[in-house]
């Protein structure tokens, strides 16, 4: 065996554990002391010490438990020397007291779920808890998430550094909430899945290799949640709203690079495994009986890939699905995709009049416009749509899109 | 870990209550205090009088300014403070949803750093 050969496969074997156990080392090496930082400062010390040592010795049999016995070696020894001047004897405890938790075949609790829950406490700012668990429990490194989150790395490594202090100062727990409390804390960690899922799906074209990344990390962690929470129907929701969006993943352009909208999809193009698999997800997750706003908008997909089947989109239940999530969450983007399927249902007038007033927020946005430039052109208001469409224009950062506008704006 | 409450609150407020008020106010008080204390969660708590009766102070070039009045002219004042020994954050928070002072008032939960010999 040449050393190349042996440094190829501990790289992989590497590569392998890292991607099914980083969070998992992350979330059992820092659930007593709170360390987050410190934990993933020894984990990959940890897999540095990986790779200088497998190809020579051979790949444990168990790289886990190998990564989990080095790491916390050198978070004992961190907390030894490191922190001289500040009272390591807790820490010292505490690390020591969660080698009890360890079974014994070797493995280790899964606390991922509450690694989840410490990444979406209420006290961790909204805006850094999607980025946060990209980082611990998936290891992604600031630059690749402040690319994808359109921050400077420099400004997004500082937001990670801080929501890890306040975890660790303020004695954020490594906790499932209580069945009561439940519910609330659950939307906080769907919510940041799902918005580390809405900053991957903005590149379409999978051009930007961070951001297509991140819509399959965020499938991941949507996975992750639904295995974890296998009773709770909106994690089984989320889950099957984002397989749904992902089956359309390559319909959304043609060969040529050009923007398809839904409507002209190929259904061939969709990922029927992917579809599904989320229907049937759908379907568990409803027979739960707790509807909530991500199962609302799976079932919203469900109606949309109706098409594959009978060829055509089953309209008047989204309509009926938008009225029930416009209650739900009152959000202006719910109530312009409302109006467009109302179109369909009631005609262009009664779609305009359920079309929502552009306020200082909807003005900057995009699918507003539009939309209504969709709807004024179909109501034959030739020049309002041509204006509407060209404030759409002004405001697309995806030329494909911007390109597809041109293209509507320039056919009225 | 030790949590320290800062009740804030609109000091007004309380002189618009009337007697009755006062008194149910109070007793809501002492109800919590002696929750805490029955959990064996209490390390410590204060009323504050009002920010009329505050001073502060402050050393420059060698010379102590001293001053009528409170550090900060804010629409809530600092009222009282609970210190609390609780496991972590979340206990710390239940707790503080608890208090009164969280009805009519908002309060700042703030770890407090520890000693050595604490």
């Amino acid at each position: 065996m040449t050393k190349g050969n042996g440094d190829g496969r501990a790289r992989e074997a590497a590569e392998a554990v890292a991607r099914t156990s980083y969070g998992k080392l992350v979330a059992f090496l820092a659930a007593r002391t709170r360390d987050v930082a410190a934990a993933e400062d020894a984990l990959s010390e940890a897999f540095a010490a990986a790779l200088a040592e497998w190809p020579v010795k051979g790949c444990p049999s168990n790289p886990e438990a190998w990564l989990m016995t080095v790491a916390r070696r050198r978070l004992i020894d961190g907390a030894r020397h490191v922190r001289v001047h500040e009272d390591a004897t807790d820490d010292l405890r505490l690390i020591a007291e969660s080698l009890d938790t360890i079974r014994d075949d070797g493995a280790m609790p899964d606390q991922r779920l509450a690694l989840l829950f410490a990444c979406a406490h209420p006290a961790i700012d909204a805006a850094v808890r999607a980025p946060l668990m990209l980082q611990v429990v998936l290891g992604l490194d600031a630059k690749a998430i402040a690319s994808a989150f359109l921050t400077s790395p420099d400004a997004m490594a500082k937001r990670l550094v801080r929501a890890k202090q306040k975890i660790r100062e303020a004695g954020i727990p490594f906790r499932i909430p209580e069945r009561e409390e439940l519910p609330a804390r659950i939307g906080s960690v769907l919510d940041a899945i799902y918005a580390a899922f809405a900053e991957g799906w903005t590149d379409p074209a999978g051009t930007d290799a961070a951001r297509r990344d991140l819509a399959e990390e965020a499938l991941f962690l949507a996975r992750l949640a639904a295995e974890l929470l296998p009773d709770e129907a909106e994690a089984l929701g989320l889950l099957a709203l984002v397989l749904y969006a992902e089956s359309r993943r390559r319909a959304r352009r043609d060969a040529a690079g050009n923007f398809v909208p839904l409507d002209a999809q190929d259904p061939l193009a969709w990922d029927i495994a992917m579809i599904e698999e989320a229907e049937a997800l759908l379907r568990h997750a409803c027979a739960l009986g707790a509807i909530g706003r991500y199962q609302l908008e799976a079932a919203v997909q469900s109606a949309h890939v109706a098409r594959c089947r009978s060829g055509q989109a089953d309209w008047p239940a989204v309509v009926e699905l938008y009225d029930a999530l416009l209650v739900l969450t009152r959000s202006p983007v719910v109530a312009i995709n409302r109006a467009l399927a109302i179109a369909e249902t009631q005609g262009t007038e009664a779609a305009i009049a359920a079309l929502p007033d552009a306020d200082e927020r909807l003005g900057r946005y995009q699918p507003y416009w539009a939309a209504r430039a969709e709807l004024l052109a179909r109501s034959g208001a030739l020049a309002q749509a041509h204006d509407a469409y060209e404030l759409a224009i002004g405001l697309e950062s995806d030329d494909a899109i911007r390109r597809f506008l041109q293209q509507r704006q320039a056919a009225l | 870990m030790q949590y320290l409450f800062l009740l804030y609150a609109n000091e007004g407020g309380w002189d618009q209550l009337t007697d009755a008020q006062k008194q149910q106010g109070m007793a809501a008080y002492t109800a919590y205090t002696q929750a805490l204390r029955k959990e064996g969660v209490l390390v410590g708590s204060n009323r504050l009088k009002p920010i009329a009766d505050a001073t502060t102070v402050h050393i420059a070039d060698g010379k102590s300014q001293v001053l009528d009045g409170p550090y900060a002219d804010t629409k809530e004042q600092l009222g009282g403070y609970y210190l609390v020994e609780v496991p972590d954050l979340d206990a710390a928070l239940a707790w503080a949803a608890r208090c009164p002072g969280a009805s009519h008032g908002t309060i700042e939960v703030r770890p407090v750093w520890p000693t050595q010999n604490a």
